[in-house]
């Protein structure tokens, strides 16, 4: 096996390998999809005996999942919103001055994807034990938001950074404000790239269940309602239609993400 | 005038063409200007005047402070020191939005979320002028620079050329009282900026408004500007019709930068038999004689040695070793039987020599 | 407009001129208005809380009453010390670490392919096929396994079919790493594990290797050296930062995770699931916070040495 770049392309085992690799990477995922038709409802039974569609049914009925939905839903577009805000603002001012503490306040930024979930899930929890705050959906909220600031600011110092610095100044020399300028020049050129984050950032959100257990108390979220169902399964092929369902509210957002910011040197995505 | 501790390098107030006083504000008018970044001094005491109506150039090499010069001008560096004034306002201190001054930038710097038509409608927009009238005030900005076709394309799909006229339009729609312009023609091929240098030309002298523009290339200021300001190293050299800095520059930088030139040190001049001082002689000055010619008033002859020759097309450049200094010069092609070693004379009149400051 | 003849325009735009006029005079001001907020949010929020985690660690719970005793003790600490308590750290961070080697072998080829040989649209391909994982639902491929490792799934089955039912008993009869089933030991735990952090290794790991000029692999070959050498002297000590860069990402989540070895996995403990534990129904929010100091504490040597190697340019 040579190194060089031959216009016939990577040698086989090379091919192989990468190809082997990914399919290891999506193959089980397609597993859930089979099983969500299955007809066996105690076990994991492979091949599966039969199959049906009943369960997607039975899933349509089921209360509990649809207020579990309800609330993630709630929850992911609120800390969305935050997280559109304050990354934005955060990526204005990193993106273009120097100033004093930038890279610390960058690092600050990163921390909560950076370290582990439980640490953070942790570390919440035990603010809130100090400071005596009981658990509520802005407990959930306060966690999230603060995990997904770090998506949106990602995408926008990018998209910033590739924003030539004349266009502002054209704006501001023809006659127009910092707010018009913000309006007219900085936000549509901004658009995609806020739009990317907030999708990667409802996506993150949506599906997050380290942190959220522990600052959720009594609430369910539907990644918490999964947990308990794989601890201790009820109706598994219930689970895994909502799996299915999971799988597909997580993956869109991701595509049109990435549709959204192709082109540019940091792709959504990349911040995780 | 500024009484600061440091005397400037150079003594630019002679130079100023200064408009009589009592008839009219100058356009822009900067008084002991200095733009400081930490240690650095991007512009150092620079005093300017230019006049209303006047093409004028801002010349020197990358770093000179040209440019910086330009951005306090517009708006978007504030200086360290001294004032700025636009039409006898000061305008320390205000944002780019408030001057009556427009910006053609480097990179054009088009919208690229706007088609051409609402680049250009830009200064219009955030004026609340109604969508009807500033279409119709941009498709005539458009005409202007000859893009009527135009109007509903995407900067993306633009030439540069193009590009370059869209911005003009678009500063010009504003109605400024003076138009920068900042390198207008580097990212241009050769054609295309000559063909816009008489563009621009002409149409400021349609217009009537003040230009003033920045370029690192001597042959384009030389060309197109009413009076040239020559920087180095953050101060203005010297300041001057084209001629003026071609012909008498005042100083070695300018005489270096601004085309190419001999400098007759002292001790040169002392052995030719010329005046005292040290002398800036352009190359196409000089002239070659094959004997001694008798000797006349206000002309120069040495006898010099052929040191170099080079064949440039139309000319060939000659480098003469004399008194073990050299000389430059320029021979049309015709000439023949050039040699290295050869002995010749060499001659110029007196008036073309000009004294610069030592 | 500008035609009164004044130098100064003065476009009708009221208050909102006048604060930009103010917070262009004014950068600081601007910036402190942009950074404000985020900081605050991220200073009280999340620092804060960590402070507060710092400082649980520092409290201890009475073991009679099942209260928080807020006094600063080192008692908790010394619990953490017990040999119990430190199988639980030393079992996530072998964990951990056999997880990273496994993932940068997977990963390489998969990264080298990516980096050097994919073009145009494959290339896309391979980056959506990447990210996606990464991206879905965490829960959901965790799920996924459980499905597959069961005693009646996919793996068994397959592994029946193909015969090699006694090489899947032999390795589950080992010592430590075996179990009952494969759902059901460390095998399990790692093989998951494997699969979700594979992306965090692949990506960083390509980005490295695409910043390797093809240039560079044609001259080694030109000066005669083996492929082997090529690979051990060129490639691998180029793609070095972004597997370290990487094997933070697969180190730094496998230390914490406590959902994956509680679906997955013999039912010792690892860090993750001590934490969740103590903080749970016991109300041991000390200990839980003393467990969560060790992956903080790791992760700062980790990518202390990290840094040093380079690894930060990779990210």
């Amino acid at each position: 096996m040579r190194f060089r770049k031959s216009r016939s392309g990577a040698p086989l085992k090379l091919k192989i390998g990468a190809v082997a690799g990914l399919l290891f990477l999506h193959l089980p995922l397609l597993l859930i999809f089979l099983y969500a038709f299955t007809t066996e409802e105690k076990s994991y039974q492979f091949p599966p005996p039969d199959y049906t569609l009943k369960w997607f049914a039975v899933v349509w009925d089921r209360q509990d999942i649809w207020d579990a939905f309800g609330l993630s839903l709630k929850i992911a577009l609120i800390a969305t919103g935050a997280a559109i805000v304050l990354g934005t603002l955060a990526a204005g001012a990193v993106a273009r001055t120097r100033f004093f503490g930038r890279e610390t306040v960058s690092l600050l930024i990163i921390l909560p994807i950076a370290l582990p979930g439980v640490v953070t899930g942790i570390a919440l929890r035990s603010a809130f034990d100090i400071a005596d705050i009981p658990f509520s959906f802005w407990t959930i909220v306060l966690g999230h938001a603060t995990f997904c600031v770090v998506v949106v600011y990602n995408n926008a110092v990018a998209r910033l950074r590739r924003t030539s610095p004349s266009l502002l100044e054209a704006s501001l020399d023809l006659g127009a404000n910092g707010f018009q300028t913000f309006r007219h020049v900085l936000l549509p050129n901004l658009a995609t790239a806020l739009l990317a984050g907030g999708m990667l950032a409802f996506a993150l959100s949506f599906d997050e269940v380290i942190v959220t257990t522990f600052t959720a108390g009594q609430q369910t979220t539907l990644p918490i309602w999964m947990l308990s169902e794989l601890v201790r399964p009820r109706q598994r092929p219930v689970t895994n239609v909502v799996a299915v369902f999971v799988v597909i509210i997580t993956f869109l957002p991701i595509l049109m993400a990435y549709y959204f910011t192709r082109g540019g040197e940091a792709t959504a995505g990349q911040g995780k | 005038m500024p009484t600061t501790v440091r005397k400037p390098m150079y003594d630019t107030e002679k130079d100023e063409v200064s408009p009589d006083p009592a008839e009219q504000v100058s356009a822009v008018e900067l008084s002991g200007v200095s733009r400081h970044f930490g240690t650095v001094k991007a512009v150092d005491q620079v005093n300017l005047d230019i006049p209303e109506g006047e093409f004028f150039g801002m010349l020197g090499p990358s770093g000179s402070g040209k440019t910086t010069c330009l951005r306090l001008i517009a708006g978007f560096e504030q200086p360290t020191a001294g004032h700025l004034k636009i039409f006898g306002d000061m305008v320390d201190g205000l944002p780019p939005y408030r001057r009556a001054v427009n910006t053609v930038f480097q990179d054009y710097a088009l919208f690229p979320h706007m088609n051409v038509i609402d680049n250009v409608a830009y200064a219009l927009t955030v004026r609340g002028v109604g969508r009807h009238q500033r279409h119709r005030q941009a498709m005539e900005m458009l005409e202007l620079v000859r893009l009527g076709g135009f109007a509903k394309r995407q900067p993306a799909q633009l030439s540069g050329g193009q590009r370059q006229r869209v911005a003009l339009a678009r500063a010009l729609i504003g109605k400024p009282k003076v138009l920068l312009l900042d390198e207008p023609l580097g990212a241009l091929d050769l054609k295309l900026r000559e063909q816009m240098q008489v563009e621009l030309k002409s149409l400021q002298r349609e217009l009537g408004i003040t230009f003033v523009f920045v370029t690192h290339d001597q042959g384009e200021a030389l060309s197109m500007s009413d009076r040239v300001a020559v920087f180095n190293q953050g101060q203005v050299v010297q300041v001057g019709t084209p001629e003026d800095i071609y012909e008498r520059p005042e100083h070695r930088f300018v005489a270096d930068f601004v085309g190419s030139s001999n400098i007759l040190e002292p001790e040169l001049c002392q052995r030719i038999g010329a005046p005292e001082g040290v002398w800036s002689l352009r190359p196409e000055k000089i002239h070659l004689a094959d004997q001694s010619v008798s000797r006349e008033d206000g002309v120069v002859t040495v006898s010099a040695t052929i040191s170099h020759v080079q064949y440039q097309g139309s000319v060939r450049r000659c480098v003469l070793s004399v008194a073990g200094h050299s000389l430059s010069l320029s021979v049309p092609s015709a000439v023949g039987g050039l040699a290295t070693g050869q002995s010749v004379y060499a001659r110029w009149n007196l008036d073309d020599m000009h004294r610069m400051v030592p | 407009m500008a035609d009164d003849g004044m130098a100064i325009n003065q476009p009708a735009d009221g208050v909102l001129g006048r604060v930009s006029d103010l917070l262009f005079r004014r950068p600081g001001l601007l910036l402190a208005i942009l950074l404000g907020p985020p900081l605050i949010w991220i200073g009280v929020v999340y620092v804060g809380s960590l402070v507060a985690l710092l400082v649980q660690s520092f409290y201890s719970i009475d073991e009679f009453s099942g209260r928080i005793v807020r006094e600063f003790t080192l008692k908790t600490y010394a619990e953490l010390l017990r040999p119990s308590n430190l199988d639980i750290v030393l079992r996530t961070v072998l964990m951990a670490a056999s997880v990273t080697l496994a993932s940068a072998l997977i990963a390489f080829p998969i990264a080298f392919y990516a980096a050097r040989f994919a073009r145009g649209w494959i290339k896309g391909l391979f980056f959506i096929a990447v990210m996606l994982p990464l991206w879905s639902s965490y829960l959901v491929r965790v799920y996924a396994w459980k499905l597959i490792l069961a005693n009646e799934g996919v793996l068994n089955w397959s592994v029946e079919r193909v015969g090699l039912t006694p090489l899947v008993d032999a390795l589950l009869s080992m010592p430590v790493i075996g179990g009952p089933s494969l759902s059901f030991s460390y095998i399990g735990t790692f093989l998951v594990f494997v699969y979700l952090w594979l992306p965090f290794m692949i990506l960083p790991i390509q980005a490295a290797l695409e910043r390797v000029p093809g240039s560079m692999l044609e001259a080694s070959d030109d000066l005669g050296a083996r492929p082997g050498q090529t690979f051990r002297k060129v490639i691998f000590p180029l793609a070095l930062p972004g597997i370290v860069a990487g094997s933070i990402f697969t180190f730094s989540l496998t230390l914490g995770d406590y959902i994956a070895p509680q679906i997955v996995g013999s039912s010792r403990l690892f860090i993750g699931q001590a934490v969740y534990m103590h903080q749970g129904t016991a109300g041991n929010l000390p200990m839980a916070a003393a467990f969560s100091m060790v992956p903080i504490v790791v992760m700062a040597i980790y990518l202390w040495i990290a840094k040093k190697m380079g690894a930060f340019n990779a990210l």
